[in-house]
C-alpha cells in the first residue's frame, strides 16, 4: 500500500492531501521507505537527509492543520538533482572535487519550491557536472534504469529520472543543457520538460554551459510537470539571463485547453528521421503522429537544414563555456584540495587532476583549446554563427507550424558500458541538442515501449515556440490522454542488482 | 624635480594604464558591500566567493559612474555595454576568470587636459591634451597576504568595480605622466567617481615605456612598469626606466620586451617576466550577463550630472573673478573649496579679497585645527561679512586677522566678534588729532628732520599714535593727519 502512494501522480496526491486523507508525513515516510528499499538497486541518490525531509513534511502538515496550506505542491516530496543548491545539503555535482561541499544557500528554484511548501528530497545522481548522457560519468555511483537495471537511465539527469520512475520521489528537478532532462525522461517513461532559456532562474544551478543550461521538472504526467513549472518559473533579480515575462498559470491553461480541442499544425523535420533512428523508436513516433492526425491536426514535413552541424556547434560552445565555468573548482576556497600540493600552482594541478573525472577533463581541454588565441574565430565564433542559423531554422519552421514533433532519442535505453566511445555517446544527443542551441522549450513524453529484446520506454519530443510552454503542455496532454503508458510501472524488486553498481 | 626626457638624440614614449576603483555602495556584480579597511573576508557573499551555482548581476551604479567618467573625459559612449571573461588562474581571483570588457569598451577616445610645471611656482605652465584609447569596466581581485610558510587570501576587495583608463602613447616625460595622473585624479574626484586614494589602492598605475630616436615615427620596444603605487613613484619610476633604457642603448644593447617591477622606496626596478611568458587569456563573451543598452536618455541624464572640469573652472575664475594664478591653483583642484569660494564671492562681490582670505587664512586655520572644510565653523557668509567690514573701514586689516582666528574657533559672525573684542576701527577724529598733536609735541627733533625734507622722520610719530589708539586707528588716516598737522 505505501508503495502505491509512491507511484501516484502528484495531482492525485495533492488532492488527497487537500482532503486530509493523507498527511505529508505519511507520504514522505512512504517515499523514504521506498527509497530505502530500492535505491540499493537503482542508485538514484547520491545522498538523502531523512530527518530534514520529515521536518519539512511536519511543517507542511502544521500549515494544513492551521488552514494555511500553500497549494498543490505543499507536502509533495520532490527530488533534487545534485547540481541545484539547497542550503545545508551537500552539493556535489557527482564530482570528487565537490565531494564534501555543503551549500550555504538555496537556489532560486529551491526558494520557490519551499515557498510552495514542497518537501525538497535528496540529492540525485548525474553525470559529473552534467556532462554525459548515461549517468555513468558519476564519481559517486552508476544509476540504473528502473525498467532494466542493466541499462542506463539516460543522462545527465539520470538520478532525477530514475528516482521518479522507481517511486523514490513524486516529481523531481533536473537540468538540461543538451537533452539532459528529455533523454532520461524518454529512457524512464516520464514526462520531462526543458523550459525556454530564460524561463527559469539558473541562480543556484551549478553551471555547465551557461548559455544552454535550464532547470526543468520530471513527472509521471503532463499536469504534474505543468504544476512544478509554474512553481519554479519567473524572472529572478539574481539571474540576468532570466526573462522579465509574466508566468502564466500553466495548470489552469492546461485545464482550459482540454475542452478547446485545438487542431494543431505539427511539423515533422525530415532531418530527424534519418540514419541511426532505431526502427522500433521510429515506429512508435510514427504512431504518435498518426494519433495527432486522428485528432484532426495538420501534419507538415518541415526542414531544419543546419541540423547536421548542431552537435559540432554544441560541443564547441558547451565545452568553451564549461572550461571557464569549472575554473572556480581549484581547491583554494572550497572543495577538494590535494593533500600532496606544495604551492598555489600545485594546488591547482593536483586538486583538479584528482578531483575531476575523465569526461570533465576531456571537455575542459576541448573548451580551452577552442577559446585559445588564434583558434577562437575558427571554432567558437563560427559555432556561434551556426547556432544562429539553427535558431533561424526553427523560427522559420514555426512560421507554418505550431510545434515540431520528433523522437527524443534515436534509441531506447542502452546497456551500461555500451557507449564506451565518447563520440558515439555525443551523437546520441542529435535530436535534443538543437533545442538548447535555439533556446526553445521542449518536452519528452512516453509514446510506447520496445519489444525487442525487452520492453523499454520510448520518448516523443515536442518542441515549442519561445515562452509558449502552455501550448506545448496542452499538445502533450492531447496525446497523453489517449494513451495509458503511465499505467505501466517498472518492477525494480523483481530484478537482480546489476553488476558493477558502484564505481571504484 | 624635473627629469630630462631623454638625451637630445632620443625621446621617450609613454602610455599609462590607470585602474580607478569606482565608488559604489555594493560590488559590481552582487549586493555585497564594497569598502576598505574592514576585517578580512567580511565583504563577501556566495557570488564574491564564486560558490557553485552563483551568477553575476550588474550593479548599474557602477555603469553610471564609468559612463559619467567617459563623458567628463570627452569619450564616445558605446550604445551597448558588453561583458567578456578573461580567463587565468590566480588565488586572488575567485572564479579564476575576471569579468571585463575586451573588444567593445564602454568608452572610447577622449582626452585628459594636463598642465606641465610652470617656469616658477606662481606661473602657469603649458597645457596639453593627452588622448585616451579607451576606458573599460571590470571587477577588482582580492588580496594575497604572504606569511612565512603560507599565503592567505582576503576577498574583501574582490568584485569591486574598477575602471581601466588607457592613454595613447602620447606622454613624453615623467613630468607629463605626473601631470596626467594629477589631472585625472582631480577629474575623477570632481565627478564623485572615485576618491582616488592611492594608499587604499583606489588608483593604481602601470606604465608602458619605450624610447626612440627623435623624429622616428615607429615605436620602440616597450617595457611595462608595474606597482607604481604613488604619483611620485610613477614619476620617479618612469624617469628611472627612461635612464635605464638610454643606458642600455648607449652601451650598444637592445631593449627587451618585459614587465618590470619598480620599488619606490629603493628606486630600483627588476624584471618580473618576459614576453614569452605572456598569458593567453581566452577572452569570450560572458554568457551569464546580457549586454546592456545605453540609450540617449541614459547618456543625457548622466551628462546633466557632470560637473564643470577643473581647468574649465580655472579659466572661468580668471575671466569672471580676475583671480591670480596662485589663488586659482589652490582653489580649483578642490571642488568643495571652489564652491565655498564662489559662494563667498557672490555674497561679497569682492572675489579677490575673498580668495585671499580663503587661501591664506581659512586653509591655515583648518590645517592648524585639522578640520575638513565641511566642518569649518567659518562659512562663506562669514568671509563675505568680514570683507565687507574691512571695505567699509569698520575694522582694519590687523584687527580682521584677529577676528578671523576668533571666528574660526567660535563660529561667531565677524561683527559679533568685533563688538565683543572691541576691535572696531577708531573713527573719532578729534581724539586721533589730539594723539597726533601729543606725538609731535613729544618729539621736536623729528619735527625738524621732517620739515627739513627727511620723509622717514614721519614714522617716529606713528608708533606712539598707534599705541595710543590701541591698533584701532587707520594707518592711512594717521599718516594723513600727521602730514596735515606738520605742514601747518
Amino acid at each position: 500500500m505505501p508503495d502505491d502512494l509512491c507511484f501516484q501522480t502528484m495531482g492525485e496526491l495533492s488532492a488527497r492531501l487537500a482532503r486530509r486523507e493523507l498527511s505529508a508525513v505519511e507520504l514522505t515516510e512512504a517515499v523514504v521507505a521506498r527509497t530505502r528499499a530500492v535505491d540499493g538497486l537503482v542508485g538514484a541518490f547520491n545522498s538523502f537527509d531523512e530527518a530534514d525531509a520529515l521536518a519539512q513534511a511536519r511543517a507542511s502538515d502544521a500549515r494544513r492543520a492551521a488552514g494555511c496550506a500553500l497549494g498543490p505542491l505543499d507536502g509533495i516530496p520532490i527530488g533534487i538533482k545534485d547540481v541545484i543548491a539547497v542550503a545545508g545539503q551537500p552539493l556535489t555535482a557527482s564530482s570528487r572535487i565537490l565531494a564534501s561541499f555543503v551549500s550555504p544557500y538555496d537556489a532560486t528554484v529551491i526558494e520557490k519550491l519551499k515557498a510552495a511548501g514542497a518537501v525538497c528530497w535528496g540529492r540525485l545522481n548525474l553525470d559529473e557536472f552534467a556532462m554525459g548522457s548515461s549517468t555513468e560519468n558519476s564519481a559517486t555511483k552508476v544509476t540504473a534504469n528502473p525498467w532494466d537495471l542493466a541499462r542506463v537511465p539516460g543522462g545527465s539527469s539520470g538520478g532525477s529520472a530514475a528516482a521518479v520512475a522507481a517511486g523514490e520521489a513524486i516529481v523531481s528537478l533536473g537540468s538540461d543543457t543538451g537533452g539532459s532532462i528529455r533523454q532520461p525522461a524518454a529512457f524512464c517513461a516520464l514526462v520531462g520538460l526543458k523550459p525556454t532559456y530564460g524561463r527559469v532562474s539558473r541562480y543556484g544551478l551549478i553551471a555547465y554551459a551557461s548559455s544552454l543550461d535550464q532547470i526543468g521538472p520530471f513527472g509521471h504526467t503532463v499536469a504534474d510537470v505543468a504544476q512544478v513549472l509554474g512553481a519554479i518559473a519567473g524572472h529572478d533579480e539574481r539571474d540576468s539571463t532570466s526573462v522579465r515575462l509574466p508566468v502564466p498559470d500553466y495548470s489552469a491553461e492546461l485545464v482550459a485547453a482540454r475542452s478547446a480541442g485545438r487542431k494543431w499544425r505539427l511539423g515533422i523535420p525530415r532531418e530527424y528521421f534519418g540514419e541511426g533512428l532505431a526502427p522500433e523508436v521510429g515506429a512508435a513516433v510514427q504512431a504518435a503522429i498518426a494519433h495527432y492526425r486522428g485528432l484532426g491536426c495538420e501534419i507538415h514535413e518541415v526542414s531544419l537544414p543546419h541540423t547536421p552541424y548542431a552537435i559540432a556547434a554544441y560541443y564547441i560552445i558547451a565545452t568553451a563555456e564549461s572550461s571557464s565555468n569549472l575554473a572556480r573548482y581549484d581547491g583554494i576556497r572550497y572543495g577538494h584540495r590535494s593533500a600532496a600540493a606544495t604551492d598555489a600552482l600545485d594546488i591547482y594541478f593536483k586538486s583538479r587532476a584528482e578531483g575531476f573525472g575523465a569526461e570533465v577533463k576531456r571537455r575542459i581541454i576541448l573548451g580551452t583549446y577552442v577559446l585559445s588565441s588564434g583558434y577562437y574565430d575558427a571554432y567558437y565564433l563560427r559555432a556561434q554563427k551556426v547556432r544562429t542559423l539553427i535558431r533561424r531554422d526553427f523560427l522559420a519552421a514555426f512560421e507554418s507550424v505550431d510545434a515540431i514533433l520528433t523522437p527524443t532519442s534515436p534509441v531506447a535505453a542502452f546497456p551500461r558500458g555500451a557507449q564506451a566511445d565518447p563520440l558515439s555517446m555525443y551523437l546520441l544527443d542529435i535530436y535534443t541538442i538543437g533545442v538548447n542551441l535555439a533556446g526553445l522549450p521542449a518536452l519528452s513524453l512516453p509514446c510506447g515501449f520496445t519489444r525487442d529484446p525487452q520492453p523499454l520506454p520510448i520518448g516523443l519530443q515536442l518542441i515549442g515556440q519561445p515562452f509558449r510552454e502552455s501550448e506545448l503542455l496542452a499538445l502533450a496532454e492531447a496525446y497523453e490522454s489517449g494513451h495509458d503508458w503511465k499505467a505501466r510501472r517498472p518492477d525494480v524488486s523483481a530484478q537482480s542488482a546489476a553488476p558493477e553498481g558502484v564505481h571504484p | 624635480m624635473s627629469v630630462p626626457a631623454a638625451t637630445p638624440a632620443y625621446e621617450a614614449v609613454i602610455g599609462l594604464e590607470v585602474h580607478v576603483q569606482i565608488r559604489t555602495q555594493s560590488k559590481m556584480f552582487t549586493r555585497a558591500p564594497a569598502g576598505y579597511g574592514h576585517p578580512v573576508n567580511t565583504l563577501t557573499d556566495p557570488v564574491v566567493l564564486a560558490l557553485p551555482g552563483t551568477l553575476p548581476v550588474l550593479n548599474k551604479a557602477a555603469l553610471d559612474q564609468i559612463i559619467k567618467a567617459g563623458l567628463l573625459l570627452g569619450c564616445s559612449i558605446a550604445p551597448v555595454c558588453k561583458w567578456d571573461r578573461k580567463n587565468y588562474f590566480y588565488p586572488d581571483s575567485p572564479k579564476n576568470y575576471q569579468i571585463t570588457q575586451y573588444d567593445q569598451p564602454i568608452c572610447a577616445g577622449g582626452a585628459v587636459e594636463i598642465e606641465l610645471p610652470g617656469a616658477a611656482r606662481n606661473l602657469m605652465g603649458e597645457h596639453k591634451r593627452i588622448p585616451l584609447t579607451r576606458i573599460h569596466l571590470e571587477e577588482d581581485v582580492g588580496k594575497l597576504n604572504h606569511f612565512a610558510t603560507e599565503s592567505l587570501v582576503d576577498y574583501n576587495r574582490a568584485g569591486t568595480p574598477l575602471m581601466e583608463i588607457v592613454s595613447e602613447p602620447a606622454l613624453r616625460s615623467a613630468d607629463e605622466a605626473f601631470a596626467y595622473l594629477t589631472s585625472l585624479r582631480t577629474i575623477m574626484v570632481y565627478g564623485g567617481i572615485s576618491d582616488c586614494d592611492m594608499e587604499k589602492g583606489q588608483l593604481r598605475c602601470d606604465a608602458n615605456i619605450s624610447i626612440r630616436p627623435v623624429g622616428d615615427p615607429t615605436l620602440g620596444t616597450k617595457v611595462e612598469l608595474k606597482n607604481l603605487n604613488s604619483i611620485s613613484f610613477v614619476r620617479d619610476g618612469i624617469a628611472h626606466e627612461i635612464r635605464r633604457q638610454l643606458a642600455v642603448v648607449a652601451a650598444g644593447g637592445r631593449i627587451v620586451q618585459e614587465t618590470r617591477d619598480y620599488d619606490g622606496q629603493t628606486g630600483v626596478s627588476q624584471s618580473l617576466r618576459s614576453k614569452e611568458m605572456a598569458h593567453d587569456y581566452r577572452y569570450f563573451p560572458d554568457p551569464d550577463l546580457m549586454p546592456v543598452e545605453v540609450d540617449e536618455a541614459w547618456r543625457q541624464r548622466l551628462q546633466a550630472e557632470c560637473p564643470e572640469l577643473p581647468f574649465d573652472k580655472q579659466r572661468r575664475f580668471f575671466a569672471e573673478y580676475q583671480l591670480p594664478y596662485t589663488i586659482t591653483s589652490v582653489l580649483v583642484p578642490d571642488a568643495e573649496l571652489s564652491d565655498f569660494f564662489e559662494a563667498a564671492a557672490r555674497l561679497s562681490g569682492k572675489p579677490q579679497a575673498v580668495g585671499n582670505w580663503i587661501v591664506n587664512d581659512l586653509l591655515r586655520e583648518l590645517g592648524t585645527a585639522k578640520v575638513p572644510l565641511a566642518q569649518s565653523k567659518v562659512r562663506p557668509e562669514h568671509i563675505a561679512e568680514l570683507v565687507g567690514l574691512i571695505e567699509a573701514g569698520t575694522i582694519l586689516n590687523n584687527a580682521a586677522k584677529e577676528v578671523f582666528i576668533d571666528m574660526a574657533q567660535t563660529g561667531e559672525r565677524p561683527a559679533a566678534v568685533v563688538a565683543r573684542r572691541g576691535l572696531k576701527a577708531e573713527t573719532n577724529l578729534d581724539e586721533l588729532e589730539q594723539w597726533c598733536r601729543d606725538a609731535i609735541a613729544a618729539n621736536p627733533k623729528s619735527v625738524a628732520d621732517y620739515r627739513s625734507g627727511k620723509e622717514s622722520a614721519l614714522n617716529a610719530f606713528k608708533g606712539p599714535v598707534m599705541r595710543a589708539a590701541k591698533g584701532k586707528a587707520s594707518p592711512k588716516l594717521v599718516d594723513e593727519t600727521l602730514r596735515r598737522l606738520l605742514m601747518s
